[in-house]
């Protein structure tokens, strides 16, 4: 499975969970715009260190959060294997 | 005028009763003519007014130990076997002892502890000693760090519990326990063993769970006690089918619904109770309801033990309580009114109290105050699971995340181990604040348990 997918996967999973209504997640739509709170962020960040075995936002001291659901797939794809 | 007559534990095995032994894995030795035998040597006279430290590698010893030094000795210190030895200099110097009873005598030989005396079996046979004073009995904490404290009990108040509940009805009762007897917890069980004219069968670290529940059937054990964490492990070892106790009891650690309800259906004609009790505190109460937590109505004084709740902990004021901390910085142990903080956080939800957690093992979630025993209740809730472990991840995001390790009862499907973890995340969320549900479950084969039988928080 693609590092897209298995983020993909995880958002949706996390939404079922937090009854949270998702729009289409296409990659210029602000992570604002997903419904997610603070709450399911950490919690899709921890399932991703789980299944990817990283965490780009702990790697770097300045990583700045990404914005938009693409630039936080790219923040999974970007970290080295 | 006599002075007040004192007991010790020497007057309470009479020569009346037939059968009572005390037994290990390795030893039967009968408590009948207990009075008229040594573990010391013959050594007792020596150790009479002594402040002794009872540093035994086995149960048995001790406990024989105990029986004669009770009633002589100053005091006593008893030491559990996972005692970190770089503390012992600290504990000789708080309790002031003078005098050691071991199986190891070579190693104080170069100490600054003047008279050694080594415990041995076979008993040897002595003149039975009269009970001269009121021992101290000094108990450690089971804490995780640091040097434990010193916790000074008497005879009186240890046993104060026992007296009140009466004698056993019925058949001499045969006690056993999960816990180590120089524990609060076990040496309750020793004590009950001793005062009500039962005999007692002690655990054994080294002998595996399925050997150890044959020997307890073998001696024909009655009374059980353990705490949550012994009693999941004994239902999650398969071992529990051959073994029908006629009395199950937790204490030691919240014993929530599904561990009452495990051992309920594991042991459908035995009564299971959960008491409260610690080593500062003394034995609050017991709940013979099948029920986690207690009713209200147990606030107040209710024979002779006083509680109240206070910023949400539970105070506790009897004569069972401890009476103080033993040490050159010893803290005080009681409030100014004689309550012993407990430390142990309760909840009222309709006419009862719950255990939510200790007020040392909250876990911070973003800002929120969590106890993990709470979530560890939620989850356990879920049919297929036998324990589990909440704890805290550090989140890039929100500081802190909880999540949970899980051991699936025995037997489940593990192909069904993403419905189950779904179940029970929607469980917690029906029960929990949003903030105290797992973030991730992972499903383990084993979780720690400490020494004292304690679910193992290395993160609290």
């Amino acid at each position: 499975m693609s590092v897209r997918s298995k983020v993909i996967e995880a958002i949706q999973q996390i939404a079922k969970e937090q009854h949270v209504t998702l729009p289409v997640l296409s990659d210029d739509l602000s992570l604002h715009e997903t419904g997610f709170d603070s709450l399911a962020f950490a919690i899709l960040v921890a399932r991703l260190e789980d299944e990817t075995g990283v965490d780009p936002f702990t790697i770097s001291e300045d990583a700045a959060f990404p914005a938009t659901v693409g630039d936080f797939v790219r923040a999974y794809e970007n970290v080295p294997a | 005028m006599s002075p007040r007559e004192i007991f010790a534990l020497r007057d309470h095995l009479g020569a009346e009763l037939t059968g009572r032994t005390l037994s290990d894995a390795r030893h039967v030795v009968s408590l009948i003519d207990i009075l008229s035998q040594t573990v010391l040597g013959g050594r007792l006279r020596e150790l009479s007014g002594c402040a002794v430290l009872l540093k035994l590698s086995d149960q048995l010893r001790s406990g024989l130990a105990m029986i004669e030094l009770d009633g002589i000795a100053r005091r006593m210190l008893l030491c559990p076997p996972d005692l970190d030895p770089a503390h012992l200099d600290a504990l000789i110097a708080d309790a002031g002892i003078d005098a050691v009873v071991t199986d190891e005598p070579d190693r104080w030989a170069a100490t600054g502890v003047s008279l050694v005396v080594t415990a041995q079996l076979p008993l040897q046979a002595t003149a039975p000693a009269q009970t001269e004073r009121a021992t101290e009995w000094l108990m450690l904490t089971s804490g995780t760090s640091g040097v434990p404290k010193i916790v000074g009990h008497t005879l009186e108040a240890l046993t104060g519990a026992i007296v009140a509940e009466g004698p056993a009805k019925g058949l001499a009762p045969v006690w056993a326990t999960f816990y180590d007897i120089r524990r609060y917890g076990g040496l309750q069980i020793f004590l009950r063993a001793v005062l009500s004219g039962g005999s007692m069968v002690l655990s054994d670290p080294h002998e595996a769970l399925a050997d150890h529940v044959a020997r307890l059937n073998a001696r024909g054990v009655s009374h059980i006690s353990g705490t949550p964490s012994h009693w999941r492990k004994l239902l999650m070892s398969g071992s529990a089918a051959q073994f029908a106790p006629g009395y199950v009891r937790l204490s030691g650690e919240i014993a929530d619904q599904a561990v009452l309800g495990g051992l309920k259906a594991a042991f459908p004609n035995s009564s299971v109770g959960h008491a409260y009790a610690s080593t500062e505190a003394g034995v609050g109460f017991a709940v013979n309801d099948g029920l986690e937590g207690f009713p209200a109505n147990y606030l107040g004084n209710r024979n002779g033990v006083e509680m109240k709740v206070v910023d949400g902990s539970l105070r506790i004021r009897s004569t069972r309580t401890a009476h103080a901390y033993i040490g050159r910085n010893a803290a005080a142990l009681t409030d100014g009114d004689g309550f012993v903080d407990s430390g142990d956080i309760v909840e009222l939800r309709g006419d009862r109290y719950y255990f939510v957690g200790r007020r040392g093992g909250i876990i911070n979630i973003g800002g929120l105050k969590v106890h993990p025993e709470e979530i560890e209740a939620a989850i356990n809730r879920h049919p297929d699971v036998r324990m589990s472990r909440a704890k805290s991840r550090r989140s890039p995001i929100t500081g802190g995340i909880v999540v949970a390790d899980v051991i699936l009862a025995d037997g489940t499907d593990q192909a069904r181990a993403k419905e189950i973890r779904d179940q029970i995340l929607d469980q917690c969320r029906a029960q929990l604040a949003s903030h105290k549900v797992p973030a991730v479950i992972r499903f383990v084969e084993a979780l720690d348990v400490t020494p004292a039988g304690k679910l193992a928080r290395t993160d609290a």
